[in-house]
């Protein structure tokens, strides 16, 4: 992990209608680190991400990703901002028409950029990289929740983003296939040196490959720490997330 | 233009929100006929709702046509046969399908039947964050979605209003040879002598734009959609219901920009 600033929060507040979902959001997420938001639902975990992706514009404060003010860009700027960012949405979202192999070509396929041969080269080395070497010509109705989410996955490494963000990477899916893709996270980001971002409710996953976790609540981070330093907090309201998930003597699912 | 936006609360700012997405996404969508040509993906998928548009429609336009040929040559024989005009049934046939219901009969059975359908996928495509996964991929859901639905419709529209016009006649001759006394190939003629071949064009500019207004409304309303499978059924019935008045509030301005000034 390098000191170098990836993600800058400054202030962000983000509203819908007279509701404040963040309320001042702050942060600081450097290159390579795999940074963890959990907290309890609706308290803007998704939102978070969506800001830094550039899908909303924050009512208030800065967003600024990979040197870039996301709100200040014209539209073909954002979008070529964008091809910087893998994003893993949390039902998948792949295009229903289409196998998962071509699901994830359609980036490389759209922008035109690679030769047709060294596309195919690429996809079927992500998907065996996710598992789903024989599932290629599969279609997402055909699949499981967790094959969805690893094709999902697929795509959004497929063009060697500088970002990576997830959005409840491990929801839905059986505790080995949660292993399967926190080890996936974990590797990637150490791998390639990728900066991570990931929102969860899988206290278990995040204390293996966080750096940092995060604790949204009331639209503001309220304690940012190491995992180990997390677990040791006395935070009333961290400390009851925390000690719901503590079964059998450790953190588990 | 940004499809994943924090929903407006205000009504009538909502509404002009949406008018003002429909004029940018109609005028982009035309401008971006050329990835039609030169994009693969966009190609095919203009094939695809070609095929859509167009010949899944006919089954419905081919029924709805024959009927409305049939009652409105009924009717109208019923009121010339009091003054021994029979002959005028297939003259008002003539100008009143080139000129209004074929294109208007066109504009409608594509809302119900194609555009209330783009409504409902691209509004199932929002609320699955589909429209934002193409975002973050850097691809335009405009040029990826719209535009070969949009020129599709736009191709389409004028050959199947012409097709429902020929269906309607047929339904009309029909019924002027069984129960008018007026032989069909007679009743034919007539209609073709008549046609004038401003009533062709005026209808078939009509049919395009209608395919044109329907397409956009029900994509940009499909991109509107919220709430999950209650909001991808409220688009579905918005779209026809905002296509429905689209076409007859654009159906009635054309008709005054071309008949009367």
């Amino acid at each position: 992990m390098s000191s170098e600033s990836v993600i800058l929060l400054d202030n962000a507040v983000m509203a819908f209608g007279g509701r404040r979902v963040l309320n001042g959001l702050t942060a600081d997420i450097r290159k390579g680190e795999i940074f963890v938001i959990i907290g309890p639902s609706g308290t803007g975990k998704s939102v978070t991400l969506k800001l830094i992706s550039g899908l909303l514009e924050p009512t208030a404060g800065r967003v600024t990703v990979l040197g870039e003010d996301v709100n200040a860009l014209s539209d073909a700027a954002l979008s070529a901002h964008r091809r910087r960012i893998g994003y893993l949405f949390q039902s998948g979202a792949l295009l229903g028409w289409k196998t998962l192999a071509e699901n994830v070509a359609l980036p490389l396929l759209e922008h035109g950029r690679i030769p047709p041969g060294e596309i195919d080269r690429r996809v079927a080395a992500v998907l065996e990289e996710v598992g789903l070497g024989a599932s290629g010509e599969l279609y997402p109705a055909e699949v499981s929740g967790g094959m969805i989410k690893r094709a999902g996955f697929a795509r959004a490494i497929v063009e060697d983003p500088e970002l990576l963000l997830f959005d409840e990477p491990t929801s839905g899916l059986d505790p080995v296939m949660s292993r399967v893709i926190d080890r996936l996270i974990a590797s990637i980001s150490r791998a390639r040196g990728v900066t991570c971002v990931v929102v969860t409710h899988d206290l278990a996953g995040a204390l293996q490959y966080a750096d940092r976790i995060a604790f949204l609540k009331e639209g503001r981070f309220l304690e940012t720490a190491s995992p180990e330093a997390l677990l040791k907090t006395r935070t009333p309201d961290i400390r009851a997330f925390l000690d719901a998930q503590f079964v059998g003597g450790t953190y588990g699912r | 233009m940004r499809f994943t936006q924090a929903p407006i609360r205000n009504r009538a700012g909502a509404v002009l929100a949406e008018c003002g997405r429909t004029v940018l996404v109609t005028g982009r969508s035309l401008m971006l006929f050329p990835c039609i040509l030169f994009n693969r993906e966009c190609r095919r998928a203009f094939f695809e709702q070609l095929y859509t548009a167009g010949i899944r429609s006919l089954p419905v336009a081919t029924v709805v046509a024959l009927f409305t040929g049939m009652i409105l040559s009924l009717q109208l024989g019923i009121a010339f046969r009091q003054f021994s005009q029979e002959l005028m049934v297939a003259y008002t046939m003539s100008f009143t399908m080139f000129r209004e219901m074929g294109p208007f009969m066109t504009g409608i059975i594509l809302a119900s039947c194609v555009g209330s359908a783009m409504a409902a996928q691209l509004g199932a495509m929002t609320v699955n964050e589909e429209i934002a996964a193409l975002e973050m991929m850097g691809i335009d859901p405009v040029r990826f979605l719209v535009v070969p639905r949009l020129w599709a419709m736009a191709v389409m529209a004028p050959l199947l209003s012409f097709y429902i016009c020929v269906v309607a006649f047929c339904g009309g001759a029909l019924v002027g040879s069984t129960q008018l006394n007026l032989p069909f190939l007679q009743y034919m003629s007539e209609v073709v002598r008549v046609a004038e071949i401003k009533d062709l064009y005026v209808g078939l500019f009509k049919a395009i734009l209608f395919g044109i207004m329907v397409s956009s409304v029900s994509c940009v309303i499909g991109f509107s959609t919220r709430q999950g499978a209650v909001g991808v059924g409220a688009s579905t019935r918005r779209s026809v219901v905002v296509s429905f008045l689209v076409i007859l509030i654009g159906g009635y301005f054309v008709t005054r920009f071309f008949y009367v000034f």
